[in-house]
């Protein structure tokens, strides 16, 4: 089946199976590794992506699903080389360490922070619950997240 | 510990920012299942549904059937190179893949070969195995128990599912102590299954090159070139050599013991790109992730303390059945088959001590992998602090005034243990103080009297831990052989920029960078001139991996003396340079000068110059060193933790208030990072202490399969980790520092536990296995009348 879709402002058409994955077409056929798979049961959120602004947990979306939306993946997150708060805020405060979920908090992140620009650290915590971590316990997730939020609040361009 | 560097240069003590992030936050990491290489093959494995069964037929007409399968392979197919058994880490051994019966459930029992990954998931499907079920056996004590069923038959000699019989310390006299002890407590203690649950499940390509009969494998392994070793030990009789054998280990998400074993899967694919000339990829799903790969713990604990009235602790005996799984397959130093499980007097100077631990066969997955911690470190701490707790209440006295008078006291160190242990330094006196002081103990204990009149449940639990890390000494410490040195290689370029590899390999500790902030320390070059590479056994320098808290201590401490070699040659080219005598040089980071006149001087960077355009004649050219590091002792990195907890006696769930954390690791390279380190280990502490748990049911089924029922901390259930720092220098290690990457998985559980057997102690509640569950506890209320 034909699937036409935009990844990160980019235009994409690919002939798929029906069952494909949306994380499939978005890994193995459109080549955007940022994007990984952490489970089979839609928990660990390490597969989190935006369709039409919306997280989704892309293992469980079938790619022929994403026809006509605009999806936005981590990679569409830096724009015209300057890194958005939030990846700003991850190195910055040491919100990451093996590097695997940190795509998907940042998707999830992103789309939270639209909705709640001036949010608690129990609102933080409860909007990255989808998503799981090993390495961090949270902490540092939270302390980017805020660290994101205000510069955001500040007046930031950066495109969120 | 002062800083000696400036910020720019940024060597030990800098908080500096990581150098692996720039990639990962922009989703430009390398991890196995991101590489493709053309004309690439994908594997899929068919598992067991029955935990113990013969395997009467493997019918492969339908699978070869399926549009781009290409093979199914078989035990039967592996037999005829002699690769359908492997050899443990332990020496036992594991099928790769089955030719008479399954041994667990999910175990892997053929391997699909097909040109896409959907292909080859529609191939497993349609593999038809007919199976005869056996009985079943999942409790060890049932297992040793007479008239079992012997599980290994394809041990000829074998008549019990009894593995070994170990044992340590003086039994005499730990029998003779308990018995003139005037106050002992007796308890129980099961530590359950666990799985590390890294949330990139494990996997690799294989890519035989027929033509130069090279195999490059990326995987997802901790341990590179032991791994390399092992094939070429195994696969040796097939033409595999080790110089023909290339492992690439390459951005890994998240380690923590999960990825130190060979798992069946590797070699399939192995064995297959062999066969095929092509690359073979076997990436295994979450569920196959749990179901099959290693477990952790599986400990039956039984555990005696014994005191005088006054609270002086004497001695501890301790007998434990350790249930393996139908193979031992842990990831232990040869010499001890239940790990460091033996440092179980812990943060205490007893007179006596006794450890017995008896493996078990049973029809489980193998492992006996660490789970963030060094070789059963954690199930000893848990056990200790747990037995002082439970001596603490049957005294009626404090546990920390308790664990305050039983300490091993600082001028007691290098202090030898009951069990013979050397334990490198300590002031667990000023970690227990500092932590209460940080929470507010005293008041929490008032506060506690108050809410037990008006009937409300809440516990403090204390654990002062001591952990032993960075195996190891090569006199004690091998893996199949392999002594537990660790290396690194430096090469400074001429223009005084650098790079160095190292036997290790990071998967998510930070290496690249604070491995650079060590030899900024040492040659002040500042980190960010220093390339960092780790994971390719073709350019890195032999070592044994990362696991068990060992790539500081021992690592670590081959880049200080590498870093020291280089300093020694660099001092004789400034000599040369300056025209002054070696020994009238002084070093401060980054460059010597001539003792009394600072202004005669040169940089690293020019000594750096010189060694490739003026060394001195007779010298040769180049500025590069070496380091096998071999430990002198292990180090014993401690802490002490205080847990508070309120639990809701309608519904028996336990909330952390708060949780402080005070870590002793010695020396500290990025300040940052180990407040990262430390977050992580307590959560993966609190996983196990509360929600985490693979089970088995009478017939072999596993319960916690999949994130459906295996319960990870997510960030609701995580509290804001409160941490602070002792620090007390390793003496024997180059840097003064100890490791940090599990203390807070060795030390946390334990607390927790304690804090809630605190809440209900006076219900008449001794002891709670974890995971503490809503449902464990409510069941426990009610008995007391507490809740309908």
């Amino acid at each position: 089946m034909r699937v036409n879709l935009s990844v990160n402002g980019e235009k994409h058409e690919a002939d798929v199976e029906p069952r494909l994955l949306l994380v499939h077409l978005i890994r193995e056929v459109l080549r955007l590794t940022g994007t990984h798979i952490g489970c089979d049961t839609t928990h660990c959120g390490a597969c989190t992506v935006l369709m039409d602004g919306r997280p989704v947990k892309s293992c469980t979306v079938f790619a022929v699903q994403a026809r006509g939306k605009e999806l936005m993946t981590v990679e569409g997150l830096e724009q015209d080389g300057t890194l958005h708060p939030l990846q700003e805020g991850f190195m910055a405060e040491h919100g990451l360490q093996c590097g695997y979920c940190t795509p998907g908090m940042l998707m999830t992140s992103y789309a939270f922070l639209r909705k709640h620009p001036n949010p608690t650290e129990d609102d933080i915590r409860l909007a990255i619950s989808g998503n799981l971590c090993r390495c961090t316990g949270y902490v540092n997730i939270v302390k980017a997240i805020q660290y994101a939020a205000a510069k955001l609040h500040n007046g930031h361009q950066g495109g969120a | 510990m002062a800083l000696r560097t400036s910020p720019e240069v940024g060597g030990m003590g800098h908080s500096i920012k990581r150098k692996e992030d720039p990639r990962f936050i922009r989703g430009k990491g390398t991890y196995v299942d991101d590489i493709q290489l053309p004309g690439m093959l994908y594997l899929d494995l068919v598992r067991s549904p029955y935990a113990h069964a013969t395997i009467k037929k493997i019918d492969t007409a339908k699978a070869m059937a399926v549009p781009g399968v290409l093979a199914v392979i078989t035990g039967q197919d592996l037999a005829k190179y002699n690769l359908h058994w492997m050899p443990t880490l332990m020496s036992d051994t594991q099928m790769v893949l089955p030719v008479e019966k399954v041994m667990y459930q999910a175990q892997e029992v053929a391997a699909v070969l097909a040109t896409t990954r959907y292909a080859a998931a529609d191939g497993m499907a349609a593999v038809e195995v007919e199976y005869e079920p056996l009985p079943v056996v999942t409790d060890p004590k049932k297992a040793l128990a007479a008239g079992a069923p012997v599980l290994r038959t394809d041990k000829k000699d074998k008549k019990d599912n009894h593995i070994w019989h170990w044992e340590w310390g003086n039994g005499p006299a730990t029998d003779r102590a308990l018995a003139e002890a005037e106050v002992t407590v007796q308890e129980d203690i099961y530590i359950p299954r666990i799985h590390v649950a890294s949330i990139e499940t494990c996997g690799c390509i294989a890519h035989f090159d027929k033509v130069d009969g090279k195999l490059t494998v990326w995987m997802t392994t901790q341990a590179p070139h032991a791994i390399r070793t092992v094939f070429a030990l195994v696969a040796g009789h097939v033409g595999l050599a080790e110089h023909k054998i290339r492992i690439i280990s390459p951005d890994i998400g998240g380690g923590f013991g999960g990825k130190v074993p060979v798992y069946p899967g590797y070699v399939i694919a192995v064995a297959a790109s062999v066969l095929t000339g092509k690359p073979v990829k076997w990436i295994e799903d979450r569920m196959e992730n749990l179901q099959a790969d290693s477990f952790a713990r599986d400990y039956h604990i039984s555990a005696e303390l014994g005191a005088r009235k006054d609270g002086t602790l004497t001695a501890l005996r301790i007998k434990t059945l350790a249930d393996h799984g139908y193979t031992d397959a842990a990831a232990n130093p040869s010499k001890f088959p239940a790990g460091l499980f033996h440092v179980c007097t812990g943060s205490y100077d007893l007179t006596a001590a006794h450890v017995t631990v008896d493996g078990a066969y049973t029809n489980k997955p193998p492992g006996g992998i660490a789970y963030r911690c060094s070789f059963r470190v954690t199930e000893a701490v848990h056990t200790i602090e747990r037995m002082v707790d439970l001596m603490a209440h049957q005294l009626g006295v404090d546990p920390a005034e308790l664990r305050f008078k039983n300490f091993v006291k600082p001028e007691q160190f290098p202090y030898k243990s009951a069990l013979g242990w050397e334990y490198d330094s300590g002031n667990y006196a000023g970690a227990l103080r500092k932590a209460m002081d940080k929470i507010g103990y005293g008041a929490l204990r008032r506060e506690q009297v108050e809410k037990r009149q008006r009937g409300q449940l809440m516990g403090i639990g204390i654990s002062s831990f001591t952990e032993i890390v960075g195996a190891g000494p090569s006199k004690h410490f091998d893996i199949l052989g392999l002594k537990m040195f660790d290396s690194c290689e430096i090469r400074i370029h001429p223009t005084g920029k650098a790079i160095a590899r190292f036997g290790t390999k990071s998967q998510g500790q930070g290496h690249e960078t604070t491995y650079a902030q060590i030899l900024a320390e040492e040659l002040g070059i500042p980190a960010a001139d220093i390339q960092v590479e780790e994971g390719d056994t073709d350019t890195a320098p032999y070592g044994l991996g990362t696991y068990a808290s060992r790539s500081t201590p021992v690592a670590g401490a081959a880049a200080a003396v590498a870093a020291r070699k280089i300093r020694d040659k660099a001092r004789q080219i400034a000599a040369h340079l300056l025209e002054a005598a070696a020994d009238d040089l002084v070093w401060e980071p980054g460059k010597f000068s001539v003792k009394g006149a600072p202004h005669r001087s040169t940089t690293i960077q020019q000594i750096a110059f010189a060694a490739y355009t003026n060394h001195p004649q007779g010298m040769e050219a180049g500025l590069e060193a070496v380091s096998y590091y071999d430990p002198p002792n292990l180090t014993f990195p401690f802490g002490s933790y205080i847990c508070v907890v309120d639990i809701d006696s309608g519904t028996g769930e336990v909330k952390i208030r708060r949780f402080v954390a005070v870590d002793d690791c010695g020396n500290i390279i990025n300040p940052m990072i180990v407040d990262g380190q430390i977050h992580g280990g307590l959560t993966m502490g609190l996983g196990p202490a509360l929600f985490e748990e693979i089970s088995y049911d009478e017939i072999g089924n596993i319960q916690g399969g999949s994130f459906i029922d295996y319960l990870v901390p997510t960030a609701v259930e995580t509290p804001r980790w409160e941490t602070d720092k002792t620090c007390t220098p390793s003496p024997h290690h180059p840097l003064g520092a100890k490791g940090v990457g599990e203390s807070a998985t060795v030390g946390a559980p334990a607390a927790i536990v304690n804090a809630v057997v605190d809440a209900l102690w006076h219900l008449g509640v001794r002891h709670i296995d974890i995971p503490i569950t809503p449902a464990k506890v409510w069941k426990l209320l009610r008995e007391k009348g507490i809740t309908e």
